[in-house]
């Protein structure tokens, strides 16, 4: 588990050892149904979890066979559904997610580099090659030829319009455990410059009180989830 | 809230909010000896008659159903206490008694399956109900004083689980739009007549009114 360099203090650490994969899973989870775009893949994670679901299931079985007291087979299984639970619920919603915005991530490698391995191969054939035939063939051959691009809206369209794209302006709720200053809200790379009252003025970096919810633009703190020190709620 | 014309991902049902809230630790006081249970979300017992444990919450309500523990009540449920967080809650308008974060699941739980636990279980049932009405109608009000938030961050101190999950799709989407829309615009004149005009949300171009 830890992958960090030794910077964290002895509490940091304390904390670090005493968090069990059960609740790392479920922080990915909840970062993965909050976030608009897809989050990295958990890939240790997941595949320790793994690991230990298979085991426990062996378990289960022969405990349940060879007549242990049926109260901790039924608790021991309840345990197992719970986490299951956790990691079908955060496969799902990864699924999802890449069959919502399947072009822009082929098309984007940061976003292609964190799929797993599976989710790559699940792009790749199933939903795009499907994807594609079905829209060549349930509308796409049907309209006049200058229209017919699956990523453009027609042969004249400067970018790609007809791309999803994962909205990163969405508010989230978000925490942090250590405070946290100098946060940039206002970006000025959106936003055409006009003369009107200057896009929106730059305000006071902003901070963030440990432990409190703010409701926040991700793309302001995108980068602090990515290095791992705002949860999403 | 609301319907949404597109099937949001990041939404989190009710049932899942209780769900995080069963991971909550609680004490139990076991009738029955058990051995030590190695979980995969951790290690819980070994239990003896009548010595209290800590568990998460699924896993007393388990063993609460097969009658094999008592719940001790947490402290924060005590009557007391309910009624001091309700007196204060009332009293402030702005601010948020601080309550543990799945106080609403929490209490849920525990009426629905843990009822010969709890002393005066009708008074602090409607206790808590008060308490929640309370919070919400604040919730509500200062939904409404958005507007003037100019940046485009708002701090909720103090919300529980499902307060927030209510408001999160509605607050989210407010805020979006307001972000979107462009806050010069949304800027309040310090002696603007209270009555509010619906704000106009097309984008045509609008002099600015007084420079400040």
């Amino acid at each position: 588990m830890g992958e960090r360099d030794g910077e964290g203090s002895a509490e940091e650490y304390e904390t670090l050892i005493q968090t069990t994969d059960v609740e790392l899973l479920k922080k990915a989870w909840r970062q993965e149904k909050a976030a608009p775009e897809i989050m990295k893949f958990e890939a240790d994670l997941i595949a320790r979890l793994t690991g230990q679901i298979e085991l426990v299931e062996e378990n289960v079985e022969q405990d349940a066979q060879s007549g242990i007291d049926p109260l901790t087979v039924s608790l021991y299984q309840m345990d197992l559904d719970r986490t299951q639970f956790l990691l079908r619920s955060y496969l799902r919603i990864r699924l999802q997610k890449i069959e919502k915005y399947i072009f822009h991530i082929l098309a984007t490698a940061e976003l292609y580099n964190r799929l797993s391995k599976q989710e790559k191969a699940f792009a790749k054939t199933r939903c795009l090659v499907d994807l594609e035939k079905h829209l060549e063939e349930s509308v796409l051959s049907k309209l006049p030829n200058n229209y017919q691009s699956i990523f453009k809206q027609s042969m004249i369209s400067e970018e790609n319009d007809m791309v999803a794209k994962p909205q990163l302006d969405t508010f989230v709720v978000c925490k942090t455990k250590y405070y946290l200053g100098h946060i940039q809200l206002e970006d000025n790379e959106d936003g055409p410059s006009d003369d009107r009252v200057n896009q929106r003025p730059l305000e006071e970096p902003f901070e963030m009180e440990p432990d409190v919810l703010y409701f926040v633009r991700y793309k302001a703190i995108k980068r602090f989830v990515e290095e791992g020190r705002i949860d999403l709620f | 809230m609301a319907g949404q014309s597109d099937p949001n991902l990041s939404i989190f049902s009710a049932e899942e909010v209780e769900f995080m809230a069963e991971d909550e630790l609680l004490e139990i006081v076991p009738n029955m000896r058990m051995d030590k249970l190695t979980l995969i979300c951790g290690d819980f017992g070994p239990f003896f008659p009548q010595m209290p444990a800590q568990v998460p919450l699924w896993l007393a309500i388990a063993l609460k159903k097969r009658g094999k523990c008592t719940i001790r009540l947490p402290d924060w449920m005590s009557v007391e206490n309910l009624t001091q967080t309700l007196e204060v809650e009332r009293d402030s308008q702005e601010s948020f008694q601080v309550l543990p974060f799945h106080y609403v699941e929490i209490s849920r739980l525990l009426f629905d399956h843990a009822r010969g636990d709890i002393p005066d279980v009708y008074t602090v049932r409607s206790l808590i109900e008060d308490i929640r009405d309370v919070r919400f109608h604040k919730v509500e009000t200062s939904l409404e004083s958005f507007e003037d938030a100019r940046s485009s961050a708002v701090k909720v101190k103090n919300l529980s689980a499902m307060e927030v999950n209510l408001v999160r799709p509605f607050v989210g989407r407010a805020l979006q739009a307001f972000y979107k829309h462009g806050s010069p615009e949304l800027v309040p004149n310090p002696d603007r007549i209270p009555p509010r005009r619906p704000q106009a949300t097309d984008n045509i171009q609008r002099r600015p009114l007084r420079k400040r």
